[in-house]
């Protein structure tokens, strides 16, 4: 425990120094939230609940890109870990590959929590009607899905030698996921063959958890959105062991 | 305290160590010297348990490196090639963290830190940032986390690659120190000549993979004859040939040149019986070992003059 406790730590103190990582991952989602939502809300579709506009329809899809792109992102770092040879140092001690897992995927979590906190504060501006008990359960759910993505950056990671590398990630995983999850638009009318990309996206169910949670409006219900969101973690956490189980030292 | 028993790593047809066999004992300072790509990081990485060895096997402080690896690593400590700290912490975090993973207890954490700080010299820098910290100071860091947790045996990975020669200097006066106060095995890397010779109570000289010479700094320079002086006099050589501590005389260009078993402790006896108008020395150094062995020079470039034109120069 002091030892994944030791290493969270590290990651929470880099993340606290390098504030240029925080306050770039956070304009960007600021900016999708006010232009791409503004914009678009002046030609709003049509099928949006009642008494929802396009920007706040868009808001739990907003925080969920944030942590889509944070968390994914995050996977980045073990790479960085294994180029400055601070993984090599850390597997030479006696602490157990799932620790370092979990340390490091606790270090993810914390990012996504901070990043979606100072979104979530912006929502309160934006007067996204929040109860204490919502703001909560959002928190939980923002950070079930950064425990999955981060999982699954960080098991991508372990097997890229290179950040250039890495950056093919973002192309296939990281925009996918995002485009797919239902961010932007409603999942109610789309056509056959993306309705099944949609819901396949594990991002999917957390933007509707989020979105019933913050608007009282959603496509699955908050408790079988929950239900393939645990699932989905549980999967990507399980792989993101076994990556790191197999993950070469040198 | 260390035994390798037909150790062999192999990356498909290339075979990066080549059955080896040897023993470190306790307490003793052991180099392992050789070209950069003979082998040397293969085999402190495969002792360190992070590469698995294709075949043989070997034991750091009595446990089994491929059924042990987690009581061999909390048995060792070792420095790495590249200073492998976070930039971002500060050293004191650095080693604070380190600490915690090797499970030292809260209560003795903080004096341990200060105590590994204090022999590496790096207390007063211990709240700043490593990124701020200078080559050497990075280097001593790695030694500091190193031996936080008492390790029995310690691994320094080519310990001062790519330090200026003052720093250099340094460093090896930090690693007698720790050798001197902290009483481990140290096993180095280095494909410094000079650096083995002052480091070392025993040097493995390794080639492609193989040792090919095993034994003292002395031992491996005495295998090539002692050391020679070279003197200009009109003295009858036979007559200086009689001297005991001389064990032959040769003529060439002019000179005489003597081959005896240590130059600096003789050359004052020689200069009691015989006059001359001009004397050089020179002893043959772990690079002529190192030519003499393989038959060719180490690739790395070597610095100017021998080894014992510089302690010629420093005494």
């Amino acid at each position: 425990m002091a030892k994944v406790y030791a290493l969270w730590l590290r990651e929470f103190k880099v993340f606290l120094r390098e504030r240029s990582r925080l306050v770039a991952s956070t304009f960007t989602p600021i900016l999708w939230l006010f232009v791409i939502g503004s914009g678009l809300g002046s030609a709003a579709p049509s099928e949006l609940p009642p008494g929802v506009d396009y920007q706040q329809f868009i808001f739990p899809g907003i925080v969920s890109m944030s942590i889509i792109f944070t968390s994914v992102f995050y996977g980045s770092y073990i790479i960085w870990d294994r180029k400055f040879d601070f993984l090599k140092s850390v597997m030479v001690a006696p602490v157990s590959r799932t620790t370092v897992f979990v340390g490091k995927t606790l270090g993810g979590m914390t990012n996504s929590l901070i990043q979606a906190t100072i979104l979530l504060a912006i929502g309160v501006a934006m007067g996204i009607p929040f109860t204490p008990l919502s703001l909560a359960q959002a928190a939980a759910v923002v950070l079930l899905m950064s425990f999955g993505l981060t999982s699954l950056g960080l098991a991508l990671g372990s097997y890229m030698y290179s950040l250039e590398g890495f950056q093919m990630i973002v192309s296939f995983v990281v925009f996918p996921l995002f485009f797919l999850s239902g961010a932007l638009f409603p999942l109610d009318n789309l056509p056959e063959w993306l309705s099944v990309l949609t819901a396949a996206d594990p991002a999917t169910y957390g933007v509707d958890a989020l979105r019933n949670l913050m608007l009282g409006t959603g496509t699955y219900g908050v408790e079988l959105d929950l239900a393939i969101l645990v699932g989905y973690t549980a999967a990507l956490g399980a792989f993101g062991v076994y990556s790191f189980g197999r993950m070469k030292a040198v | 305290m260390i035994k390798i028993r037909s150790l062999v790593k192999k990356y498909g047809d290339h075979i990066a160590v080549d059955n080896l066999t040897l023993d470190i004992n306790e307490n003793e300072v052991f180099g392992l010297l050789g070209s950069n790509g003979a082998g040397k990081t293969t085999i402190i990485h495969m002792l360190a348990t992070l590469l698995k060895p294709s075949s043989g096997s070997a034991t750091v402080n009595g446990y089994d490196i491929v059924c042990h690896p987690a009581k061999v690593r909390s048995s060792i400590g070792i420095v790495f090639q590249a200073p492998s700290s976070d930039d971002m912490l500060t050293g004191y975090e650095n080693l604070q963290l380190h600490s915690m993973l090797y499970s030292i207890p809260r209560h003795t954490r903080k004096q341990r830190i200060d105590e590994v700080l204090k022999l590496v010299g790096l207390t007063e820098r211990r709240h700043d940032q490593v990124k701020t910290y200078s080559g050497g100071m990075r280097r001593r860091l790695e030694i500091a986390r190193g031996l936080l947790h008492k390790p029995k045996v310690m691994f320094l990975d080519e310990p001062t690659l790519g330090l200026d020669p003052a720093s250099r200097e340094t460093m090896w006066r930090y690693i007698q120190r720790l050798v001197r106060e902290e009483k481990m095995t140290v096993i180095l890397t280095t494909h410094y000549m000079e650096e083995a010779d002052i480091l070392c109570d025993r040097i493995g000289i390794i080639d492609k993979g193989r040792i090919v010479a095993l034994d003292t700094p002395k031992g491996l320079k005495a295998g090539l004859g002692g050391d020679i002086i070279r003197i200009k006099t009109r003295y009858n050589p036979d007559k200086i040939s009689q001297l005991d501590f001389v064990h032959k005389v040769e003529q060439s260009n002019g000179f005489l040149v003597l081959s005896v078993n240590n130059a600096k402790r003789d050359l004052p006896m020689l200069l009691r019986h015989v006059e001359a108008e001009i004397v050089e020395f020179a002893s043959p150094t772990l690079n002529d070992v190192f030519i003499h062995l393989t038959g060719r020079k180490m690739k790395e470039e070597q610095p100017e003059g021998g080894f014992a034109e510089k302690y010629a120069k420093y005494d």
